[in-house]
């Protein structure tokens, strides 16, 4: 089966993050393989694995695709060494500042060009958090919708895959056929770290970077944007005591003072 | 008068807090119409459940598409009563299947979507607070109408008493709508306590509490509140993955965040800086999360929790 792997590359998730003309700083800034992404990248491995693999000859090709500055070929590469087959990079200047609607319709029709089986994504990107590229990619594909999966089972023979959806509403078996955009929730499995081997060999395989033109989307036009943003104000300095036996009982003063209890 | 379309949110066949949150915000754009996507014989019984808040209108549409085919079924009903109704704005609450939803229909109409707003103005523009609440950003939509989605628990409801206008009507759904097909569901298991994200008060374990939250579980109890935990002490398997505060967690505001030996890495503030009220309990004097506390307590967790813990019962008592 041919699986796609959406990934992005974001400010690493431990470092400070500004704003510059209404656009997220992302050129001073570390960047990495946002880290719910590393989820994806292993479950499309594991399910590649499981069903006659991904080396050369396998039954299955696991593609990584991406959308950003050319700079995101290090969070690609990453990919790459944890086992992915190649990369396709959409790279263009006109998608600075791309929205999620803009960002979607671009990774989906990269995606209906390619003709995936299976579309693997994280549930959110951890600088924008926005949570809704994966539902709509599968909108603009007419396909099914599989997010928020805790488990993933897929039978090649039937086509047909099935997940545990797992949100603040509960848990749900949710079933559907190829082709599907499913996305998985952290933790769904212990992503591998690149081995030394996996590194070398990431080195060889082959990025596709693409221009906005090849995607065939007829816009670039974002439908929302940013107005101002502004770093919030410091909080007002608090008191800190040091705990001498009373602090308890100090601390259960502070909340009724405050009208908390 | 520009009207606002709010999709209700439900929870155990009733309308949540947060929809009246959402009708609340609504209210200040133009006149709130709610819609109700409700199994087939059970519209009447949802839409009167939309008793509170500044509701004029409640539309009804039933399927039972919506328990079978989940998100898809719901965009496609919520997208066709926008292209019927045109409102100023729709508004949807911020968790994953209302983002998910709001996404669908952002696509389907080609409309502009903003999530996780904290507040709305009359000429629509949103605030959000971004980079776990370092930023506080004001988005719009580029033209006509747009999709926001707020985040629960951060508008103060009108709970006024409402007497809408009920009326039914159809949406069709789609055959792509319907390739995803739910068998089963199951309500959130839920403890004694609240849901995290929308608790008043959350008391939070980490590192420092080497994988004994009891002591951080009574306090929370004393107080009513929800549990939470940093990623050193899920990633350290001593709390459910489910209970992380932070960057790759749940984001949450409540009036008070109690911070138990957790230090404070960026990765867990981005979860919890906006909240109303900080109080951070830690051994290490240096801990970077006392630069964010109202009240903080350089002291052992253990040392400090328990009498505190007895100090509210007495109060409450």
């Amino acid at each position: 089966m041919k699986i796609a792997v959406c990934i992005k590359q974001v400010p690493d998730s431990w470092a400070e993050k500004k704003m510059i003309g209404g656009l997220l700083d992302r050129a001073n800034v570390d960047a990495v393989l946002n880290d719910l992404d590393e989820y994806a990248v292993e479950e499309a491995l594991r399910i590649a694995e499981a069903h006659g693999g991904n080396e050369e000859g396998g039954a299955n090709t696991v593609t990584v695709i991406s959308m950003g500055p050319e700079r995101a070929t290090e969070a690609v590469r990453k990919a790459l060494s944890m086992g992915a087959n190649d990369a396709i990079l959409i790279s263009d200047a006109a998608l600075v500042g791309a929205d999620a609607v803009v960002t979607a319709e671009v990774l989906a029709n990269v995606i209906s060009q390619g003709g995936y089986d299976l579309v693997i994504c994280g549930t959110e990107s951890t600088d924008a958090r926005m949570s809704v590229v994966p539902a709509m990619m599968s909108e603009k594909l007419g396909c099914a919708q599989l997010t928020f999966a805790s488990k993933v089972t897929v039978d090649p023979a039937a086509k047909k895959v099935s997940i545990t959806r797992v949100t603040e509403a509960g848990v749900d078996e949710v079933h559907g056929e190829y082709p599907c955009v499913i996305s998985v929730v952290e933790k769904i499995n212990e992503p591998r770290y690149p081995s030394f081997k996996g590194i070398m060999a990431a080195k060889k395989k082959t990025i596709d970077i693409r221009n906005f033109a090849s995607t065939g989307a007829q816009f670039t036009k974002s439908w929302s944007a940013v107005i101002d943003a502004a770093p919030r104000p410091p909080r007002a300095t608090g008191v800190v005591i040091t705990d001498d036996g009373s602090a308890g009982q100090k601390l259960v003063d502070f909340l009724s003072e405050k009208k908390l209890i | 008068m520009s009207t606002v379309l709010i999709l209700a949110d439900f929870a155990s066949e009733k309308a949540t807090k947060a929809t009246v949150e959402i009708a609340t915000a609504g209210a200040v754009i133009g006149e709130v119409t709610a819609l109700v996507l409700a199994p087939v014989g059970k519209g009447a019984a949802y839409a009167a459940t939309i008793n509170q808040g500044p509701v004029t209108k409640v539309l009804v549409i039933e399927s039972d598409d919506f328990t079978k085919h989940g998100v898809a079924a719901y965009a496609d009903a919520l997208a066709h009563v926008i292209r019927q109704t045109t409102p100023s704005a729709v508004l949807v609450v911020s968790n994953a299947f209302g983002k998910e939803v709001a996404g669908r229909v952002a696509m389907k109409l080609k409309i502009g979507i903003i999530t996780d707003a904290v507040d709305i103005a009359p000429d629509c523009t949103a605030t959000q607070l971004v980079f776990g609440g370092s930023t506080t950003v004001h988005s719009k939509v580029a033209e006509g109408t747009g999709i926001i989605t707020m985040r629960p628990n951060t508008i103060a409801a009108n709970f006024a008493v409402a007497t809408p206008l009920i009326e039914n009507t159809t949406a069709p759904i789609s055959d792509s709508s319907k390739k995803a097909t739910i068998t089963s569901s199951q309500p959130p298991i839920k403890g004694g306590r609240p849901e995290l994200t929308e608790a008043n008060i959350v008391v939070s374990g980490g590192r420092g509490t080497n994988g004994d939250f009891a002591t951080v579980e009574a306090f929370a109890d004393s107080l009513g509140a929800a549990v939470g935990a940093s990623r050193a002490a899920t990633d350290a398997g001593w709390y459910p993955h489910s209970h992380q505060v932070g960057q790759t967690g749940k984001t949450v505001s409540p009036q008070l965040y109690v911070a138990c030996g957790i230090s404070g890495a960026i990765q867990h503030r981005a979860g919890m800086q906006t909240s109303k009220n900080i109080v951070v309990v830690n051994k290490d004097p240096e801990a970077p999360l006392f630069e964010l506390a109202d009240f903080g307590v350089v002291g052992d967790l253990f040392a400090v929790l328990p009498p505190a813990t007895e100090g509210v019962k007495a109060r409450k008592a």
